[in-house]
């Protein structure tokens, strides 16, 4: 009975697990890319949950962590190909920063599933479709995220 | 005294006597047994305060900002030149006014594993005679091979003395080590559950005092991501989470900028081995980018030098 109910809690009562993704898109391409795959009705799996930014060199390390820690059960970060990016190098900074902050994660047993990286340009609506049903096989892969769950 | 001591001695008081520097930075002997602690040298009559031992742990490139005004001479073993000149590289110091003095190091004693070893009882005095480490208290005497005491770090410690230095004292010893990663790779072949496991264990003794972050050399930001209250990004409490948390970007902070002293370890009250994640940024950042901090004063640091090339196997195809 305490069991179900704290089941029924988490929202993964009988039914079938859904992972939560959160997702950096970059304003210039990747975040374009999402909406022209929404406008080209590119069907993709509802798991993402999307957050605009500047540019992906934006992107705080932070956030990806805080997001893991706060229990989302994969992150997806995209930008602008090497060499389109708006701000001239804020990718570049970017990869670098990403490369590092992976393998760290890594190293200290985040499963690599959880953390993915890619490219998505304005034009590439169908290519941001096969992104995401590729980022949340990764992460159904791995299940939930209870790094960080407490057991009260 | 050792002859290593009696020369630095000698160095410092031509230094001061001739006005070539202001002040000198160096160990002393400390209050307790195994500790050293940072001295500050102007008067030439002064300079016998300075040791040169296995307890000199402390990175003394961390006090340098403190004095931009000065002339300074710093007695330097090879991770506290490596501190220098990385802080010059970030434009934190000025080269010019700073004469390193290089001394080869034969390696620092852990501090932590002799008392762990030891127990409860007092140390009073600890003594190295040859290949032993003699550790003396009240009713106890206790003789250790000293090889297994020495810091894990300063046995794949590439750069005994310093690898720019403006002086040198001693004989430098150059080290043909080969360092291939093997405890990082080792620890790498565990499951991503245990390797959590591990670090969930050796964090949840971390009191959240900040004494590696104070005596880290390149930890100099005036607001440290962990005391930003607006917003807060990070709890502060000593929780597993919040602890997990500051220590694995502490680490990501470090990346690139490290100089291996192993200061972060040796001033840790709870005994906790920093030195790990240190050698795996150290290892990601020589391995992608082919970087190691502190070795020379042209190389620009691996975040300011990105390039259209870079490595991104991690990205993901869709197919």
């Amino acid at each position: 009975m305490v069991e179900e109910t704290k089941q029924a809690a988490k929202g993964e009562a009988s039914e079938e697990w859904k992972p939560k993704i959160i997702a950096f898109l970059c304003n210039w391409c990747s975040y374009a890319g999402a909406d022209l795959a929404g406008v080209s009705r590119v069907q993709y799996p509802p798991n993402i949950r999307i957050v605009r930014v500047p540019c992906s060199g934006r992107i705080n390390p932070f956030f990806i962590i805080k997001s893991l820690s706060a229990g989302w059960d994969g992150i997806l970060v995209s930008g602008c190909h090497p060499g389109d990016c708006h701000y001239i190098s804020g990718n570049y900074v970017a990869r670098r920063r990403f490369a590092i902050l992976r393998d760290l994660l890594i190293f200290m047993g985040v499963q690599p599933e959880r953390l993915n990286f890619t490219w998505v340009s304005a034009a590439e609506g169908e290519r941001f479709g096969k992104v995401v049903k590729k980022t949340v096989e990764n992460v159904k892969s791995v299940g939930p995220n209870k790094m960080f769950e407490k057991d009260w | 005294m050792s002859d290593l001591e009696s020369s630095i001695r000698e160095t410092a008081k031509n230094l001061l006597t001739e006005g070539k520097v202001d002040l000198i930075l160096g160990y002393e002997k400390g209050a307790l047994p195994l500790r050293a602690a940072p001295c500050f040298i102007t008067d030439p009559t002064d300079v016998d305060r300075l040791v040169f031992d296995y307890s000199c742990d402390l990175n003394l490139a961390k006090f340098l900002r403190e004095h931009p005004e000065k002339k300074l001479g710093i007695i330097s073993k090879g991770c506290v030149g490596r501190g220098v000149i990385h802080l010059v590289v970030e434009n934190q110091l000025n080269k010019e006014n700073i004469t390193i003095i290089g001394i080869p190091c034969q390696g620092v004693i852990n501090r932590s594993r002799v008392i762990r070893k030891i127990g409860e009882r007092e140390i009073l005095e600890v003594k190295v005679e040859n290949d032993k480490l003699l550790v003396k208290g009240k009713d106890f005497e206790e003789s250790l091979p000293l090889d297994d005491y020495i810091n894990n770090l300063c046995k794949t410690c590439h750069y005994k003395s310093p690898p720019v230095a403006d002086i040198t004292v001693g004989e430098a010893t150059a080290s043909s080590l080969q360092d291939n990663f093997e405890d990082i790779t080792s620890f790498e072949s565990k499951t991503p559950g245990e390797k959590m496991e591990y670090f969930k264990d050796e964090l949840n003794r971390c009191i959240r005092c900040y004494a590696c972050r104070e005596a880290c050399p390149v930890c100099y930001c005036s607001l440290c991501f962990i005391d930003q209250n607006k917003p807060v990004w990070f709890g502060k409490t000593a929780d597993i989470t919040d602890n997990f948390i500051f220590h694995m970007i502490r680490a990501l902070h470090v990346a690139g900028r490290c100089v291996s002293c192993g200061a972060c370890s040796s001033v840790c009250p709870m005994g906790i081995d920093l030195n790990l994640l240190n050698r795996k940024v150290e290892q990601i950042v020589k391995e992608r980018y082919n970087f190691e901090s502190g070795i020379s004063l042209e190389t620009p640091p691996p975040m300011g030098a990105h390039k259209f090339e870079d490595g991104q196997e991690f990205m993901i195809e869709e197919d």
